[in-house]
Formats: C-alpha cells, structure tokens, sequence
C-alpha cells in the first residue's frame, strides 16, 4: 500500500509534484499561524498569572485548543465595512499585497535535507525584494481608507519598514561574505558541523541585529508603535473590519515565522543537527539533520517574540528610529569590516 | 510555447501598466501601476534569465525608491484642476515631444540593422547549475572593478550631499542629547523641599 502510494508520487510530474508541496507548505503555514495566536495568548497568559484563552475546545481535548478556530469563524461571519470615501480597489487589494509576500517567501527556504520548493540562486536577493513588498500592503491600506489615523499610522510603520529593512539587508550581507553563496541550500549546508559551526557564532553581532530588525519589521512589540494603542488607535488597518482585518492578522504573524525562519537558515544552521560531528552522541540518531530540527528553531525564535512582547515595554517613536539608524546599522557596518579582517586571516567559516 | 505565451501576457500587463502611469489622474494611482510596470519588467527579464537584474529591479525600485515616492505623493496635496489648466494648450508640444522621441528610436534601430537582435528567437538556454549572479560579480569586480567603484563613490557623494543641503540649523530648535538624558541623576530633577506641616483649616 505505502509501496504503491509511494510509487504513484515519484512516478508524478516535477510541476504536479511542486504543486502539491505548495499546497502543503500553505496549508502548514496557515495552520501554524492560527496555533501561533493561540500560542502567544497562552504564554503571555502565563507570564501575566492568568490562564490564558481556555474555554473552547475540540474534541474534548485541551481547554482553548479550539480558540483560533472559533475567532475565524467569528471573524468570517463579521461584515466587511468599506468606508464610503475610500478607494474601494485598493481598499481591498491591499490585504493580499500584505499577505503574499509573506507565503510566496516559503519557495525558496529548505525544509529538510530533501525538500525545498525551488532551489533559486538568488534566493537571497528574493526574500529581500520579497520582505520590502510587505510594505505596500501597509501603505495602500493606510492611503486607501481615506483616514486620517489609518494614514499617519500607515506613515509610522512604513518609515519604520524601511528603515529597519536596511540593517537587515546588511546582516545578510554578512551571511553571504561567510557561506559565499546566495542560495539559501548552500547556506544550510556550509555551516555544517555542529552548533558552533553555526553562523551565530562568527556572527553573533549580526544575528542580533537581524532579529532586533525581524522584530521591528513586522512591527511588533517592543517596536509596534504602528498600532500603539496608547497614541493612535490601531494604526493601517483602523478602518478594516471582519475578514478584511483578519488578512493582516495573518500576514503579521506569517511573517514573524517568516523571519524566525529566516533567522533559522542563515544564522543557526538550518535543518542541521546541533550535535553533529561531535564524538559519542555525534553518533547518536540526535545528530540527523531533519525538518524537526527546523522546527525547534522556529519555535524557539517565535517563543522569544511572545517573550519580548510580554517584557518590554514600547519604544518611543524618535528611539526606534535612533536605534535602527544610529545603532543597528552602524554595528553591521563595522562587524562587515571584521569579516573581512577574520576571512584574510582565514579563520572560523572562511579556513577552508 | 510556454514561454512565448508567458511573455505576451506579461507584455500586456506591462504595457497596460505604462498607460495606467501618465492615464490615470490620481498621481497615487500613476505612482501604484509604476510599480505594477518594474514588476512586470522584472518578470520578463526573468523569463530571459536575467535572474540577478530581474530581482534588483524588484529590491531597489519597488522596494526603496517607489515606496518613497509614494510617501512624497500621498502627503502632496495636489490639486487636479490646476495641474490640467496648460494641458490642451501644451498638447501640440507634448505630441511633438513623443513624435520626435518615436523617429529617433526608430531610426537607430533602422540603420544599426536592429541592433544586431534577432527578437523572432530569444536567448540561448543556459544550463541548469549556470548562476548569472556570480558571472556578473566576477565581471563587475575583474575587468569592471575601477568603474563600478566610481559609481559607488559619485552615489556616496550624492548621498552626502543631499543630506547636507536639507541639514540646516533653525534658532530654538529643541533637540536631544542622548548621552545627557542617559548621565542625568535624581539630584538633577528632583528638590526635596523641607517644610512645616500646613494647619488644617
């Protein structure tokens, strides 16, 4: 049965077969986002003292495992209010701008050893144009809306995007000066070698940098000040309601998978086992590369935006442009001319 | 077939775009299909695997530039009515403009024998492990290396210097000073004040 089954599959397309992992890796991410929101309203929950959402459930199983379902069912029985003097176009068309750059990423980043959707040679240089279309979702929904809060906050976290994405575009600079190679395959695969192997090590500056970004560019806490509930409402989306609002939910928390992905593949080494190559448990099936070791590291990334959200308090506006401008990008400046010191004394990443 | 297809959808998409640009009389509208042009640019030099342009046309123009036009264009408040005062009277001007532009182009392509391509067939495939990335930064740091690093050099100096044409120093600026926000101690702001209990009247 499996034999057949696994038969029929190989015997299928290359265009059939790429398809359906699509379909797959969509489906996974739309799932892991509505277990993310859930997720984020139990850890702060806990870190608060509160319980958390814990009444729905399906199936009887855990209390609050059926929570993200019962608000997208809330959500999609809303009505969509269109304002009357918007753009009605770009009113709606700017949800999907906000939420396809954030599925379209997924392609080009290796799940396993095995799988990876398209094996693109820049596929750098595409999560970067990829992650600065985000924006145009932010600023068409703030101008479309016809609001004057819509817009200002749209402004905010626009100018925010921008400024933040260049710090990040220089870590990942760094990231190509230390595996030599855009393609994010051969990035996993150059830091082969156990856990210190790993990029954060020779980078570590940059890795902090990067995430520091991840954070500011989906705009969230401590650097949400695009809907700073204390100054202007709820930013961009004020005037969006229902399943309107509901689509950059989805793209904000797409994203943060996104960037803990990201930050997984470039920095910390991808599917690659932290105990690999290292005598006894080297040996060890615990030193397999696979997709789990991914996840983990997702997971482990996406637990420290909830735990940033939970602790700090939020930015002004003037800091986080002072941090992204005056700290951020000058550190990645400087750790780039460090690079270049370690890679003409070939040490680290750049002895082979 | 497939990519003959491809190209004629996306050439339609981008001329459409190109209209949508000077057509449309919301500017915001004009700037929004600009972007709608580079990205379908980008897409057609994708399909001659121009990879490495194709997606910096997306990351620099769509990207960078084209989200700070926008902001410039959706804070103006430009108004419609006056910009399209001169238009009628200034057509036979704009006409001759494009007619000129048209002839010129046309010419070139005429006496140099069509540039020496041959459209009817596109490029040659390259092979699969082919990557035009690292071609074009082994050409653009060998051969190209003193030019590419004066491009760099006029861009610094153009960063530089409109940084220091809008930098101007406005009396009763108020402007903070960091590192003195952070040294300030409790005795700078605070005055305990000692006095006698007030009689409850």
């Amino acid at each position: 049965m499996l034999q057949t089954l696994s038969n029929t599959w190989l015997s299928l397309p290359d265009y059939a077969r790429s398809t359906a992992w699509i379909l797959v890796v969509t489906v996974a991410l739309i799932l892991s986002v509505a277990f993310l929101t859930l997720w984020e309203r139990k850890v702060i929950g806990w870190m608060q003292l509160r319980r958390g959402p814990n009444r729905v459930r399906i199936f009887g199983t855990l209390p609050g495992l059926g929570q993200p379902f019962a608000d997208v069912v809330k959500l999609l029985l809303k009505e969509v209010v269109i304002p009357t003097n918007s753009n009605k176009f770009l009113f709606r068309l700017a949800p999907m701008i906000a939420l396809i750059p954030a599925f379209a990423a997924w392609a080009v980043i290796p799940l396993s050893p095995e799988l990876v959707i398209s094996k693109a040679d820049a596929g750098l240089l595409y999560l970067l144009s990829l992650t600065s279309m985000g924006v145009y979702g932010v600023i068409i929904a703030g101008w479309a809306a016809n609001s004057k809060y819509a817009f200002l906050g749209a402004m905010r976290s626009a100018a925010q995007m921008v400024a933040y994405e260049i710090a990040m575009g220089f870590a990942l600079v760094g990231v190509l000066m230390a595996t030599r190679s855009m393609n994010l395959g051969t990035i996993v695969h150059t830091q082969q070698g156990g856990a210190l192997a790993w990029n954060w090590f020779w980078l570590f500056p940059l890795f902090v940098v990067y995430f520091i970004s991840g954070v500011a560019e989906t705009n969230r806490a401590p650097f949400d000040v695009a809907e700073g509930e204390s100054e202007i409402v709820a930013g961009f989306h004020v005037e969006y309601s229902g399943m309107a609002f509901a689509l950059f939910f989805l793209a904000e928390y797409a994203n943060m998978i996104l960037i803990s992905a990201l930050a997984a593949v470039m920095f910390l080494g991808g599917w690659l086992s932290p105990f690999q190559g290292y005598p006894g448990i080297g040996a060890t099936p615990l030193a397999h590369s696979s997709f789990l070791w991914l996840a983990l590291k997702i997971f482990i990334l996406l637990f420290l935006f909830l735990w940033f959200r939970a602790t700090f308090p939020r930015y002004r506006y003037d800091q986080i442009m002072r941090l992204g401008w005056k700290a951020l990008i000058p550190v990645t400046l400087v750790w780039i001319g460090v690079e270049m010191v370690l890679a003409a004394c070939r040490v680290g990443p750049w002895s082979h | 077939m497939l990519v003959e297809m491809m190209f004629y959808v996306f050439a339609t998409i981008l001329v459409g775009a190109a209209l949508g640009v000077i057509v449309a009389r919301n500017p915001v509208i004009s700037a929004l299909s600009l972007v709608l042009c580079f990205i379908t640019s980008a897409a057609i030099w994708l399909l001659l695997e121009a990879e490495f342009l194709a997606v910096v046309l997306v990351l620099v123009y769509v990207g960078a530039v084209m989200v700070l036009f926008l902001f410039v264009v959706m804070m103006l408040d430009i108004n419609l009515a006056e910009l399209r005062q001169g238009f009628t009277r200034f057509a036979w001007l704009g006409w001759l403009t494009a007619l000129a532009v048209i002839v010129e182009i046309v010419g070139v392509i005429w006496s140099r024998g069509g540039l020496g391509i041959d459209a009817s067939k596109g490029g040659t495939a390259q092979p699969a492990d082919y990557s035009n990335t690292l071609e074009l930064g082994r050409v653009l740091y060998t051969q190209y290396a003193y030019p590419f690093e004066l491009a760099a050099m006029v861009l610094l100096v153009a960063i530089v210097a409109a940084i220091a044409l809008t930098m101007r120093s406005r009396i009763g600026l108020k402007k903070q000073d960091i590192a003195r926000q952070v040294a300030v101690r409790r005795e700078d702001r605070v005055r305990i004040v000692k006095m006698k209990a007030e009689k409850r009247s």
